[in-house]
């Protein structure tokens, strides 16, 4: 009796995962590339969505610009990323971990704050360009490549920090040791062998740096303005609803996601012949650093730690100011918050909503499917398992966009409802806490379990009353983590949302739009306050004093 | 190449916390010198001192005559070995052992010539190419090895080498070690808590209790003639009787507390008659006698080795140290006139000529010729 029941629960989950990825990912993904292809006219098969990108300047230079502006945003990533690791790992740095709070904060901050503060700060008329115009200097232009790469590495750095912070850690002071042992020191030491260590982590954390860069929808639009990018290029064609440009957009998107997926593909190999493992049992010692190297250190990373949250900073100083228009004016209020609690309230409980739905359902999703691609392997369960990896390579605005193609009609139609959000929200952050299950559960023995069997318990009464009791800790702490990347979320939202189904992050950004700074800034500082107080919670539950996401 | 190393008097404090108070021992060019101790007798601290590891608060540490103690780690000319192995994960087996040559500039063809030699005294020529994690435990240890000993260091130091190894393994790298030690003819410095594996690769052994060298001396003395209580029951078991000692004829023995006198021929100029001793017997060195004639004890319990058969003893409390955990007879099966049985109440003789006394504190022998330092 037990025994069909477990099977036929474990059946029902393995079709559940299969209809939920099939449904809302491959199949979206498949009109995206058909639709690609066709003339939407006559529906014949056709290459002229392609051929129109490839023979207009205005077009192919939207990709050499996000190619461009993505590499240079990794690469400075990597390397500001990885000095301000390696040197928070090995030195005493003071206020150690308020500069690590910091770090993530700005990490989980809504994406296009940076960009439209950066604005308020140096923009036209910004704070800083009038204060120096009255001095008679000019504000070197914050629009365009410099904006978007100024905003995207102040973002995306710590990505790299707390990848390689993690990896110093698992490096055995023995390795340390015995490079000495053998006569190598200093400089040579960090050449020769911890940067070779730390080297796969490295391009792990700059996949997802690149990954997140060019996708980013916000920055761009923003701060962008002639400098076209493709998030920006697919979002305007598309919205723009006259004849074929749908099928254009959809063109364009499967340009990108061909990128993005090869990309994927070369760091995995990369990776793959450079991975090994790493255990320490003593991890490095902690120097103090001395005289002008301590205080240049200090200085350095108290800079970007200050460039990083200026933003936010920058944000709540403005939501309580008093605005006409789209002007800051003298004296401080609520104002903007009361217009948030009379006109926008629907965006922040929709907010709210939508992201607790979605992590109640990927935490139900990602504990039993990484059950099952983990204790139950089968040609299906890796089937499953490939299929998670896609969500990583397709962009936001790209889902977006598939999943509208997709519902976009009878009998299926989603278009305009909370459903679809909260699809595009598990779909994108599933992944994140299958992988991170997975590795909760093959850190449990399995021997845990046949002991629960071997008492009585039935298998699927072990998984919920031993099982799923041990990986929740971990789980939840996940989740908390993607709760926070769900309620800041922007690019796939923002080609999803209808009036009544708009978030908090669009309203920033339709505000922003409108230039009603006043309420954008308060919107903003909400997020702020929220993902602060969502991050209090995450280290109360996991016990931890870093993040990984 | 290889050196001598003079230990002078060194102490190693952590803050308040002294671990070792004040140390001295030599160590002789080209030996095989063991630290052996309980865990957390500050044998590995000793090691990583030599190695330039961890600082020195007092005292000096010499190689030849030269002092060391300000010499960085990376340029004291050590081959060290490590409880984890340390091998680098991101370089080849090759490309480990190479490591301390290409920083030491030796040109390539003699670089090849002597990774090549290296690779083939440790038996891994044929994982040259492989990546660390794909070898065994026992096959790391040999990296480990071919590469500290490749940079020809003036010193080899060694820390619990063979302690993340299986049983078997273990004796067979003991030997491996013993036999590239000896072909390179390397000074050595190894650590271990392995008492098995001290006495059978040392040339001497420095047995460590608490920061200080209880006795250094040869595997064949440490066991046979300990300096004091602690090395007697440290390596292997020994048996610790209350006694006294008296004049019998015109020489000296030792008087049980049940009586029994047993003459002694090699006590020190130190044992006078009235003193009060421990006199320590090894298991093996009991025989059986008739009733009256010995130490009369009753058996506790019985277990079955195959050579051995082991024997607990149960004696009158008044006759023992207190605070052993047990009194054990070892009978040798080869020798055995009869199979004892548990409850059976026999009487044995400890063999006068293998048997040590130790003044009544335990501190120090009472036998003739025994020194701390050997």
């Amino acid at each position: 009796m037990n025994r069909t029941f477990h099977w036929d629960f474990w059946a029902g989950i393995t079709a559940l995962s299969i209809i939920v990825f099939g449904l809302f990912l491959i199949y979206p993904l498949f009109s995206l590339f058909v639709s690609a292809f066709q003339d939407p006219n006559t529906g014949e098969w056709t290459l002229s969505h392609f051929a129109h990108f490839f023979e207009r300047k205005y077009y192919y230079q939207s990709m050499i610009n996000s190619f461009s502006v993505t590499a240079c945003v990794t690469l400075l990533a990597c390397i500001i990323g990885t000095a301000v690791a390696y040197f928070m790992t090995l030195y005493r740095i003071k206020f150690k971990p308020l500069v690590e709070v910091c770090i993530v904060i700005s990490l989980l901050s809504p994406p296009f704050i940076g960009a439209y503060s950066w604005i308020l700060i140096g923009g036209r008329s910004g704070m800083l360009t009038r204060f120096l115009a009255d001095y008679g200097i000019s504000f070197p232009s914050i629009y365009g490549f410099a904006g978007i790469l100024l905003v995207l590495t102040l973002k995306l750095y710590p990505f790299i920090y707390l990848y390689v912070a993690g990896a110093m850690k698992n490096i055995d002071s023995a390795l340390i040791e015995a490079a000495e042992s053998l006569g190598c020191s200093g400089f040579r030491k960090v050449v020769t062998i911890i940067i070779p260590l730390i080297t796969p982590t490295i391009l792990a954390g700059a996949l997802m740096v690149f990954m997140n860069a060019m996708a980013d929808f916000g920055t761009p639009m923003l701060i962008g303005e002639g400098f076209n990018v493709m998030p920006v290029m697919i979002y305007s064609e598309f919205i723009n609803e006259v004849g074929d440009q749908a099928n254009f957009a959809a063109a364009m998107a499967a340009i990108m996601v061909l990128i993005t997926s090869s990309i994927f593909m070369v760091q995995k190999y990369i990776v793959n012949r450079k991975s090994f493992t790493m255990s320490s049992l003593r991890p490095m010692q902690v120097h103090a650093l001395h005289g002008v190297k301590c205080v240049v250190v200090h200085a350095g990373i108290y800079l970007l730690v200050a460039l990083s949250m200026v933003p936010q900073l920058v944000v709540i100083y403005t939501s309580f100011q008093n605005t006409n228009g789209s002007v800051f004016i003298d004296g401080y209020s609520l104002e903007s918050y009361r217009t948030i609690f009379s006109n926008l309230w629907n965006a922040v409980s929709n907010t709210y909503l939508f992201s607790t739905i979605a992590m109640a359902m990927i935490i139900f999703l990602g504990m039993t499917v990484a059950y099952l691609t983990t204790r139950k392997k089968s040609w299906l369960t890796d089937v499953i398992d490939t299929l998670s990896m896609f969500p990583y390579i397709i962009p936001g605005s790209v889902l977006g966009i598939t999943l509208l193609l997709a519902f976009n009609e009878e009998p299926m139609l989603l278009s305009g409802t909370a459903i679809i959000i909260i699809i595009s929200l598990v779909i994108r952050r599933l992944p994140y806490t299958l992988r991170s299950s997975s590795a909760i559960l093959y850190q449990l023995s399995p021997s845990m379990e046949e002991a629960s069997i071997s008492l009585g318990a039935s298998p699927l009464k072990t998984f919920f009353k031993i099982t799923a009791v041990m990986m929740l800790p971990g789980v939840m702490s996940g989740a908390i983590l993607s709760w926070i990347t769900a309620i800041n979320e922007l690019s796939s939202s923002v080609i999803l949302f209808t009036g009544d189904t708009k978030t908090m992050s669009v309203a920033i950004y339709t505000e922003v739009i409108r230039a009603s700074y006043g309420t954008a800034a308060a919107l903003s500082t909400i997020l702020t306050v929220t993902t602060i107080a969502a991050m209090v919670i995450f280290f109360k539950v996991s016990g931890r004093r870093d993040v990984t996401l | 190449m290889s050196v001598a190393i003079q230990v002078d008097e060194v102490i190693k404090r952590y803050g308040d916390l002294t671990i070792i108070p004040h140390l001295t021992e030599q160590i002789k060019n080209g030996e095989f010198f063991t630290l052996l101790g309980p865990s957390g007798c500050g044998k590995t601290t000793l090691l990583r001192m030599i190695a330039g590891f961890n600082s020195i608060e007092g005292g000096t540490i010499r190689f030849n005559d030269k002092v060391i103690n300000d010499i960085p780690a990376h340029q004291r000319n050590i081959g060290m070995v490590f409880q984890s192995y340390a091998i680098f994960p991101h370089l080849t087996v090759r490309q480990n052992v190479e490591y301390g040559l290409k920083l030491r500039h030796v040109p390539k063809d003699e670089m090849k010539k002597r990774v090549d030699a290296i690779l083939d005294v440790v038996q891994i020529t044929e994982y040259q190419d492989r990546l660390p994690e794909r070898l065994s435990g026992g096959q790391q240890q040999r990296v480990a090895l071919a590469r500290a000993i490749v940079i020809h260091p003036s010193v080899l130091l060694m820390d619990e080498p063979l302690s993340n190894l299986d049983a078997k393994l273990r004796v067979e790298m003991r030997a491996a070690i013993r036999e590239v030690q000896k072909q390179v003819g390397i000074t050595t410095v190894y650590v271990t808590h392995d008492q098995e594996e001290a006495l059978s690769i040392s040339d001497r052994i420095a047995v460590m209790k608490k920061g200080e060298i209880q006795q250094t001396a040869r595997p064949h003395t440490v066991y046979t003639r300990p300096y004091n209580v602690f090395v007697s029951t440290f390596i292997g078991h020994s048996n610790l009787f209350r006694a006294r000692i008296a004049r019998k004829g015109g020489g000296l023995a030792v008087v049980f507390a049940d009586g029994y006198t047993m003459a002694m021929e090699n006590l020190s100029a130190e044992a006078q008659e009235g003193m009060e001793a421990i006199v320590s017997v090894r298991p093996e060195e009991f025989s059986i006698r008739a009733a009256g004639d010995g130490l009369a004890c009753k058996i506790h319990t019985k277990v079955f080795l195959g050579k051995y058969i082991n024997y607990g003893l149960a004696f009158e409390a008044s006759m023992l140290v207190p605070g052993q955990p047990s009194i054990e007879y070892s009978q040798d099966l080869g020798h055995a006139e009869r199979i004892l049985d548990v409850d059976e109440t026999v009487t044995l003789r400890p063999n006068a000529a293998k048997a040590n006394v130790f003044s009544a504190d335990g501190s120090h022998s009472l036998m003739e010729g025994v020194v701390r330092h050997e």
